[in-house]
């Protein structure tokens, strides 16, 4: 929630929205039992795209990008990722899962397995890449996120911030498409918030089709091009981040945003 | 030593004080006595009975081993050389120890058979207990189960071989079509499995095992601490894994493979262990052909493993619901499929955590293989209740025969726990 300044202005020249469509989803709804959690939600995601998700906690924002890799199913309408729809058919399942990368609130490494190892385990068992191919560009992610010197160590020797930049190199490492950040520093403590947030700037600069679900708001109006407010699991209104946050429309937005940025 | 006071706040240290040495009675044994045995006068006294006790135990069970016979032939005579004394009759010991480890049948020109299967069953299992090892060893594992039966029970090298060369096919198979679709690779290894059985038990001759390198020796002259190693490691490695596939197959979104899995580990789980070796031993033959003949050793195998791998199954299912659930969507969504999440991420850190419990299971499997006895196979304690305590030159001698019983034991479920615990520091990364 703090609103960061940024001591150096961000290279928009890449930031360049594509005309393909990278994620497609009408008219989707999903059910946990019986209570409605996402309601006919519209949302087309062009690539090159930085949308920031906000919402009250519950309102259904991380459900909703853990539909687009399928970790969480939908009971109805579509979902078409990169001109493949997820179905029940594991195929595409593992095929969208290896074009988008995720990362998680609790970073999810693994904790058996080294920062080399955790990097290099997908392309080598899901892409088959050559393991030297894959140590390379492990490295590769790594000195980007700015930590190849902590490659043989164990995740559980790391920071919050460190554990979460290799994260995300672990999804890069896969070359992914688009990138999902499912609140990625709000388990971190305030001063690591910033070397994530950065790493997430450089990711954008280079054009990343990127959704986060996030309450860092200076981010948000720094980076995104678009912002979603959800609530209820309902999509409640979206903008350009300058509009959204100087000049909202819906009253629950109002007060979300007057909630958060009034302290 | 500062000169600060209560009413200056400010404080600037001016030197740095050098280290000095604590002061002695801070130091050494003393400081080790004062700390663990005599903290406080509660301590103390139980520090004082605790001695007193272990003195008492000694002092009424030293001569008794300090004046152990060794060299008679029977225990009357012991207690003719003791003349009254208390003390041991360890000769029975020396005289029947053969029979003790190998059973009363077992030909005797024969032990080097089933020590030299215990020697290389430590270099078998060496790859896979000490994984920094490499890992071309794992092929002589592979060849051992064939190459211990061959050398135990002897008789035609053929069966083993054929036995060993289905295995092989079934690995080419699967590995030749596994990668295209995994069904048709299981299944495939299935039928060349039994199409190399069959066509090779066709295929050796009759006479094979009259004159074969080794005299065959059947399974009931197996006996003694051998039987019940045998067991206690075939049935251990034989659990491991089907425990593995149960649980697994427990939290499968299968209905079908969860409630087969399910009912088999509650069943087997509700049932004693002895009335699973009694079905064994009488009733199994009940549910196979008439003219077939399963061996006992292999009945017992199974309802040991059976019991077993319910048992290690339920560890290990604890083992996976401790595990995050984020360690299951990290995996997914990194697009392992199910075979490589589990085998990858989720079972290392589950294995891991289950450790201790299988280790608990192991322990107490190797220990309930003395239950055998029960259905008249001369394990070691089946050899110690009947043959050598029923014979009339040692009936009556029972400490030092279950005595040795219990120290065999104990070494080897001793070294298991040490095994364990070596494991556990060894794949300790999450705190280092």
């Amino acid at each position: 929630m703090s609103d960061l300044n940024y001591d150096r202005q961000i290279d928009r020249s890449k930031m360049q929205i594509g005309s393909e469509v990278a994620i497609e989803i009408s008219e989707m709804n999903k059910w946990y039992g019986t209570f409605h959690v996402l309601r006919d939600i519209n949302l087309t995601v062009n690539s090159g795209e930085r949308i920031v998700i906000c919402g009250p906690s519950g309102s259904g924002k991380s459900t909703l990008i853990r539909c687009i890799n399928r970790l969480e199913e939908h009971q109805a309408g579509r979902i078409v990722v990169d001109g493949t729809e997820l179905t029940n058919d594991l195929k595409n399942i593992d095929k969208i899962r290896s074009e988008v990368g995720m990362c998680f609130q609790h970073f999810n490494l693994f904790p058996h397995l080294t920062i080399l190892e955790n990097c290099t385990l997908a392309p080598i068992w899901v892409r088959k890449t050559p393991k030297k191919e894959a140590i390379e560009t492990a490295m590769h992610y790594l000195e980007k996120v700015k930590i190849p010197d902590q490659a043989n160590k164990y995740p559980g020797q790391l920071s919050g911030g460190q554990q979460q930049r290799v994260a995300i190199a672990r999804s890069l490492c896969m070359k992914p498409r688009i990138m999902l950040f499912d609140e990625p520093t709000s388990a971190l403590d305030p001063e690591m918030i910033k070397e994530v947030l950065d790493t997430m700037i450089e990711l954008a600069e280079e054009g990343m089709t990127m959704i986060c679900v996030t309450h860092e708001m200076g981010f948000a109006r720094q980076v995104a091009n678009r912002v979603i407010f959800m609530d209820e699991g309902q999509i409640v209104e979206q903008n350009e981040p300058e509009e959204f946050f100087n000049n909202p429309k819906s009253e629950r937005t109002k007060l979300f945003l007057s909630q958060i940025l009034g302290h | 030593m500062s000169d600060q006071t209560s009413t200056s706040v400010a404080f600037v240290a001016k030197d740095t004080i050098p280290p000095s040495p604590p002061p002695g009675r801070e130091t050494g044994i003393v400081k080790w006595l004062r700390e663990n045995l005599f903290s406080n006068i509660p301590n103390s006294i139980l520090t004082i009975v605790s001695l007193y006790v272990i003195f008492i135990v000694l002092k009424n069970t030293m001569p008794w081993i300090v004046n152990g016979v060794w060299t008679t032939s029977s225990l009357s005579q012991c207690r003719e050389v003791l003349n009254g004394e208390t003390g041991a009759c360890f000769s029975v010991l020396t005289e029947r120890w053969n029979q003790l480890l190998y059973g009363f049948k077992y030909p005797v020109d024969q032990y080097w058979r089933p020590n030299l299967a215990l020697l290389l069953m430590i270099v078998a299992a060496a790859p896979v207990l000490f994984f920094d090892l490499p890992r071309k060893l794992l092929l002589f594992t592979a060849v051992y189960p064939f190459l211990a039966y061959w050398l135990i029970w002897g008789g035609s090298v053929y069966v083993p071989l054929i036995a060993l060369l289905g295995f092989v096919a079934a690995t080419v198979v699967f590995q030749t079509f596994g990668k295209g679709s995994f069904a048709i690779g299981f299944f495939g290894a299935i039928v060349a499995a039994f199409v190399v059985w069959m066509v090779g038990g066709a295929l050796i001759p009759e006479t094979a095992s009259e004159n074969a390198l080794l005299s065959p020796v059947p399974s009931r002259d197996l006996g003694g601490f051998m039987l019940n190693l045998m067991l206690g490691a075939t049935c251990v490695s034989l659990s491991l894994p089907i425990g593995i596939v149960l649980a697994l197959g427990r939290q499968s979104d299968m209905p079908l493979i969860k409630w087969v899995c399910v009912i088999f580990i509650e069943f087997v789980r509700g049932v004693p262990l002895i009335t699973l070796l009694f079905v064994a031993s009488v009733m199994l033959s009940y549910f196979f052909p008439p003219e077939s003949s399963v061996d006992l050793f292999l009945r017992v195998v199974i309802m040991i493993t059976m019991f077993a791998s319910a048992y290690i199954a339920e560890v290990i299912r604890g083992g996976l619901a401790a595990l995050p659930k984020g360690q299951y969507e990290a995996a997914d969504s990194i697009g392992l499929a199910y075979p490589q999440a589990m085998r990858l991420i989720i079972l290392p850190q589950a294995l891991k955590i289950s450790i201790p419990g299988i280790v608990n299971v192991a322990v107490g499997l190797f220990k309930d293989t003395t239950l055998v006895s029960v259905i008249s196979m001369f394990d070691l304690v089946g050899m110690i209740r009947g043959p050598i305590l029923a014979s009339t030159e040692w009936n009556g001698v029972y400490w030092e025969l279950l005595g040795f019983a219990a120290l065999l034991f104990f070494i080897v479920c001793y070294g298991i726990s040490q095994y364990s615990q070596w494991l556990e520091r060894r794949l300790a990364t999450d705190h280092r």
